[in-house]
């Protein structure tokens, strides 16, 4: 049994660093989908809908991809991932990009060997408490049992944080979200924490969402953004300059609804040359001109995504906060479409 | 060209290297070695070069860097700022920890069921069946989540027990069971090595004398044995032998000034603070592995029972033996050498199936070094290589020393 899962280790190995090695627009082209790795479920961000469709923030990502492509927002398949198989999907070849609430780290670029092409949600790490508790402060969590889904940063910082502030606690490690919560709401821990955005997102789907609040400390910087393999440079290209787009529609007003008027009438070289109607950018890419055109057509431009998915109309409600784009005070700036 | 063809005269020639009866089957055994060890050899081969074009090394350092992560059960000194290798054997104490206790709860279990399941009571003989069919029948995974959800769903929460006036008491004032473990009283010495802090000498030294008590005890009923065959009167030892096993350990732990620490309900507001903390994922894993693999035992020992020719029985009740001794005296040491083989196999599984343990948060190595470690520092290989490395150490030392076991407890041919 051993010596099965040596092969079956080396093989996967073997396999994997062969679908790594090609170009993998080439290979999206060829199967007509995009394998896109999102979360198992986090609504607002990546989770099915009653229909069984995928929708969210980062789900709307990586339909943009598509749109941009292939041509086709739909043609994509979700492969859902947890924290722990995540890199190992990405680096495989199982999936193209992942989308997954996924926090820019120097030894994840770097060690892990992968390239992140931007941010898409800049973040960091809360704890959600039941307010029955009385907590005010998540230094006042000494001795606490605390749930965390392992192969995070949030497993990290926890540590450093609560090493930091030379008090203790106890943590209960959980693979997936939904377990989480179910701990959570079982008692099994007294307080969750992984990223402000997605406990808003957690406590939304919560039968009393007004019976649990977020602690006032932000313990990390999360950003996170989409990422792709280390060594496909023009496939990188691609997630990132389809991600900047919609940051850029945004800046420059352009809609899901005004995208096919402004492509014809705009006078602003910079839209006529995001939307193909002007320049080569398109080409450059290795894509048709309509590119960009047709990833906000599909999925509407950054702010409108936001509001859709995980804004303050919807029961999640995260304000833009340092999601805004930089002309209204936020980090949001996309290198100029030239 | 019939197999059974002897060819005539000395010479050798390379056809009968396929057509020769006496060389056929070596040959083929030759061409699948090189077979084997060529697609080894093309397989590792293809590793290396694919790791080389990924930009990837294979590399241990990863386990001397700080972990950075924190565990919730260490037997050993443990920090976020461990190293990984240190991260890895607290999972490996865990692994071990829950194995060893797997396998004497599975081991007195099955022995149990299996008796009681040739019992002549119809009630007893059937429950044992239905036991040994439910547990054997559903996978390990799933019992030990449901002993996992029962136990988080039915115990009460940890703050039930605590402040000054509780909803609920502990258990004569020192036991509590919530739905994150159970705390029990915790023994500490006060004058032993190390002062107050204690140290793991003092153990080793009860150890010892618990060790050195039981070989006195050995002596004790050898010396009965041999007055026995030289009288035919067993001179009566029992209360000698209880003295032999409490009195030396008494006066040690005495001396070492033995104290309970018990849990306390007033430290803390989320957690009983101190005593000793059963944690809900090893009872979980612990009780699932034992209810489980103690089935498939069941079934050895019943086999075993029953591979003992019934004349023995017989000749057992012809002497005078009540069942119960025929039972202890003539049947169970005779079964033992149809038992103990498939023994060690159950044993080997519950070793190898504690790595299920991720399910409940348990962590063990493939929780620690398997998990986290390979995620955190993505060596996946490196990783899984070491894991795979500690299953088949483990379970080669198991079998190797029940085998040795096996061999004293074997039919000796004289
Ligand atoms: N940003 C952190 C944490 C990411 C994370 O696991 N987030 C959780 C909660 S916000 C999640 O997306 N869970 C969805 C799932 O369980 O599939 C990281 O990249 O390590």
């Amino acid at each position: 049994m051993n010596k099965s899962v040596l092969f079956g280790a080396l093989t996967v190995a073997g396999l994997a660093a062969g679908a790594a090695a090609a170009a993998t627009l080439d290979d999206v082209k060829a199967r007509g989908t995009l394998n896109c790795g999102v979360t198992t479920g986090l609504v607002g961000f990546a989770a099915p809908d009653a229909n069984g469709e995928w929708k969210g923030f980062d789900v709307a990502v990586c339909r943009a991809v598509a749109a941009a492509v292939l041509g086709d927002a739909t043609a994509v398949e979700f492969v859902p991932t947890t924290g722990k198989t995540r890199f190992t999907a990405l680096a495989s070849g199982e999936i193209d990009m992942l989308a997954r609430n996924t926090t820019w780290t120097f030894s994840r670029d770097v060690d892990l060997k992968f390239d992140f092409v931007g941010v898409n949600y800049y973040d960091g790490q809360g704890f959600m408490v039941p307010k029955a508790l009385g907590v005010s402060s998540a230094k006042d969590l000494d001795g606490a049992t605390v749930c965390i889904q392992t192969g995070t940063t949030t497993e990290l910082n926890l540590a450093d944080f609560f090493r930091a502030n030379n008090i203790s606690y106890e943590p209960v490690p959980i693979e997936t979200n939904a377990e989480g919560t179910q701990q959570y709401l079982a008692g099994a821990c007294d307080t969750y924490t992984t990223d402000a955005s997605g406990l808003a997102a957690t406590r939304a789907t919560f039968e009393n969402p007004g019976d649990h609040m977020l602690l006032p400390e932000i313990v990390s910087k999360e950003p996170l953004g989409p990422l792709v393999r280390h060594g496909d440079s023009e496939w990188g290209d691609i997630v990132r300059w389809t991600l900047n787009a919609l940051i850029a529609a945004e800046e420059l007003g352009v809609t899901s609804t005004n995208v096919g008027e402004m492509a014809t009438s705009t006078n602003n070289p910079e839209v006529a040359r995001l939307l193909g109607t002007e320049g080569t950018l398109g080409e450059m890419i290795g894509l048709d001109a309509d590119w960009a055109k047709r990833a906000i057509e599909t999925q509407g431009n950054y702010g409108e995504i936001f509001a859709q998915n995980i804004g303050e109309e919807t029961p999640i409600g995260l304000a833009r906060g340092l999601n805004a784009q930089w002309t209204d005070g936020g980090l949001l700036y996309s290198p100029p479409f030239r | 060209m019939s197999t059974t063809t002897d060819p005539q005269g000395g010479t050798f020639r390379l056809s009968m290297l396929l057509n020769d009866s006496r060389y056929r089957s070596l040959t083929l055994q030759a061409i699948a070695a090189i077979m084997l060890a060529a697609s080894i050899a093309y397989m590792i081969s293809n590793l290396l070069a694919n790791l080389a074009a990924q930009d990837l090394n294979i590399s241990f350092e990863f386990l001397g860097s700080p972990a950075g992560y924190d565990i919730n059960q260490t037997l050993i000194d443990y920090s976020s700022q461990s190293s990984n290798l240190r991260a890895a054997f607290v999972g490996i104490i865990n692994t071990l920890l829950v194995a060893v206790l797997a396998c004497i709860t599975a081991t007195i279990l099955g022995v149990f069921a299996g008796v009681l399941r040739l019992s002549n009571n119809w009630l007893v003989r059937k429950l044992m069946s239905f036991y040994v069919e439910i547990f054997r029948n559903i996978p390990v995974l799933i019992w030990i989540i449901i002993i996992f959800t029962i136990v988080t769903a039915v115990l009460p929460g940890a703050r039930a027990y605590l402040g000054e006036d509780p909803e609920r008491n502990m258990l004569a004032g020192m036991f509590a069971f919530t739905n994150r473990g159970v705390y029990v009283p915790a023994p500490f010495f006060t004058t032993g090595f190390g002062g107050e802090e204690g140290s793991g000498l003092n153990w080793l030294l009860v150890i010892g004398v618990l060790i050195a008590s039981f070989f006195a005890t050995r002596f004790v009923t050898a010396g009965a044995d041999k007055k026995q065959a030289e009288t035919g009167i067993r001179p009566n030892t029992l209360y000698l032998n209880l003295a032999i096993w409490i009195v030396p350990v008494a006066i040690v732990l005495f001396i070492l000034g033995l104290s309970w620490d018990l849990p306390d309900p007033l430290a803390n507001r989320f957690n009983l603070r101190g005593g000793l903390q059963i944690g809900a994922p090893l009872i979980a894993l612990w009780l699932a592995l034992s209810v489980y693999t103690g089935a498939f035992i069941a079934e050895n020992v019943r086999a075993g029972i029953q591979a003992v020719s019934r004349g023995q029985t017989e000749a057992a009740s012809a002497l005078g033996l009540r069942p119960n001794r025929t039972m202890s005296l003539v049947i169970l040491p005779q079964a033992l050498r149809v038992i103990i083989p498939p023994l060690i196999s159950q044993y080997l599984n519950i070793t190898k199936n504690s790595s299920l343990a991720i399910a409940v948060g348990y962590a063990d190595i493939t929780a620690t070094l398997g998990g986290i470690t390979l995620n955190q520092t993505g060596r996946a290989i490196e990783c899984v290589l070491l894991l795979m490395l500690f299953y088949l150490t483990i379970s080669l030392l198991i079998s190797a020393f029940m085998n040795v076991y096996n061999n004293s407890m074997k039919l000796k041919e004289r």
